[in-house]
């Protein structure tokens, strides 16, 4: 078992290594041949129009497609060095967390969806300082200082993806994944979101699928272009959104697709 | 709410500002070059060009990044085409005090040709006209760049008085055709620094008050 992490281009420490992965859902192949290397506590995103394979990649990273029927792998996926399939899945999915696009809060109060994960992960210590600083990092904590115990669901939609956020970063992830976080949400919340994720990636390595462009210009500083399963392009987001390298990726962001 | 981005903003208008600051020094030094029949004034002007040339790019380099990744709007978007403008302007005011530096030392080869009495009055116009403008830029002054514009005519109007007393010393005496020639050339070189000074104030207007007052003459209807 390896350990450490390698350095990606430009001497970046790298979280992931994806090697070759191929992907199917049963007969039908989802992503060709991936290669890319995440790095550590930079936001990557991943964008291409629908149904490049964009999501179905980043679930590989956690293992969640496991949880479909007839899929199968390819290829290697390491994370710090170690094949994720040699990590124990619960485990796993500790270290690199999860967001979805539409907020999926408990059915609890604000405190115990935070403090769920810690709960049930054996947790000791002062719980309500962890609840609080995950809400903090969050950026929820001001909000709903006063209210936790509160139901989730009395919070707005954007509150509710933040406490997911909250829920997700409170058993200290090494990853942050987030499937199109923002598109149930109104302009405002998109942008307190984005800015959170600003503060948070200093200490969090982020993945992010997202349809909208200028989010993924905005908000990440890799971003890698999926096409038909294959990724086509991945560099510094500075250098995908002024001069991007292959004509399909310049086609994808000018908006000349199809 | 606190947006990262407007630290960008910021920290792209003091690297401006910066920029600003090292044009304003050329054109001092290129003009006391030739007021004080200073050398190395002339020498430092030369020197430090490169320095403002870098800046142009390194400027425009912050802007276009900023455009394509934020894509701003409203006074931000302004913000930045004024930005890129009057980078432009200000890389042109520090080859405008570089060729002055170039004729501050071919003049002081040669005996003075008169003394300089219109020469600091529009070296001290063009100088403030653009210190004026990049302050308007600071503060958000619309009223600070107007008055910029306005004054553009006085510094037009010296250079033609320059250019018709030194014709007249030329026509008078055949030995001071060279001197003069090159006064000509500075005289020429101030009254475009203070061109510059006024596109920059225009740039100011349109950044803050959303107004594109250039070209007054066209029909804008």
């Amino acid at each position: 078992m390896s350990s450490g992490s390698q350095t990606a281009e430009k001497g970046h420490a790298v979280r992931f290594e994806i090697v070759n992965l191929d992907f199917f859902y049963g007969a039908k192949q989802a992503v060709f041949g991936l290669n890319m290397k995440v790095p550590t506590n930079k936001v990557t995103a991943l964008i291409g129009p629908s149904g490049c394979g964009k999501s179905t990649f980043l679930r590989t990273l956690n293992r969640m497609n496991d949880t479909i029927r007839n899929t199968r792998v390819k290829g290697q996926i390491l994370l710090d060095g170690n094949d994720v399939y040699q990590i124990d899945s619960v485990r796993l999915r500790r270290r690199v967390g999860m967001v979805f696009q539409r907020p999926n809060p408990f059915p609890k109060s604000i405190y115990d969806n935070v403090a769920y994960g810690l709960r049930v992960n054996g947790f000791k210590g002062r719980l309500s300082d962890l609840v609080e600083q995950s809400l903090r990092r969050a950026a929820l904590w001001e909000e709903v200082k006063d209210y936790l115990h509160k139901s989730a669901f009395a919070l707005s939609g954007g509150q509710q993806q933040r406490l997911c956020i909250a829920r997700a970063l409170a058993v200290d992830p090494e990853v942050l994944l987030l499937d199109e976080p923002c598109s149930a949400l109104d302009p405002v919340s998109t942008a307190k979101i984005e800015e959170l994720m600003f503060q948070l990636k200093d200490s969090c390595t982020m993945v992010i699928v997202t349809h909208n462009m200028q989010q993924a210009a905005r908000a990440s500083d890799y971003t890698a272009f999926m096409l038909d399963g294959h990724l086509i392009e991945h560099n510094e987001t500075s250098k995908i959104f002024t001069t991007p390298k292959d004509p399909r990726t310049e086609a994808y962001i000018t908006g000349r697709f199809g | 709410m606190e947006r990262h981005f407007e630290n960008d903003l910021e920290e792209l208008k003091q690297r401006l500002l910066w920029m600003g600051s090292l044009a304003e020094r050329a054109v001092h030094q290129a003009v006391h070059a030739v007021l004080d029949a200073e050398e190395h004034l002339a020498e430092s002007v030369l020197n430090e060009e490169p320095a403002i040339n870098e800046m142009q790019i390194e400027i425009d380099d912050r802007v276009q990044r900023l455009l394509a990744l934020q894509q701003p709007m409203a006074a931000d978007l302004r913000f930045l085409l004024a930005v890129s403008r009057i980078n432009g302007d200000l890389e042109r005011i520090g080859d405008q005090a570089v060729n002055i530096a170039h004729s501050a030392m071919r003049i002081l080869r040669h005996p003075q040709v008169k003394p300089y009495v219109d020469l600091p009055r529009m070296s001290e116009l063009a100088e403030t006209m653009v210190r004026d403008s990049l302050n308007s830029l600071v503060k958000g002054d619309e009223d600070l760049a107007q008055s910029v514009l306005q004054r553009d005519d006085q510094v037009d109007r010296l250079r033609d008085q320059l250019f018709r007393e030194l014709l007249t010393y030329m026509m008078e005496n055949s030995a001071v055709v060279f001197p003069s020639f090159e006064l000509i050339l500075v005289a020429k070189n101030l009254e475009r620094i203070a061109d510059h000074a006024t596109n920059i104030a225009e740039d100011v207007i349109y950044y803050v008050a959303g107004r594109d007052v250039r070209h007054p003459a066209l029909d804008r209807r």
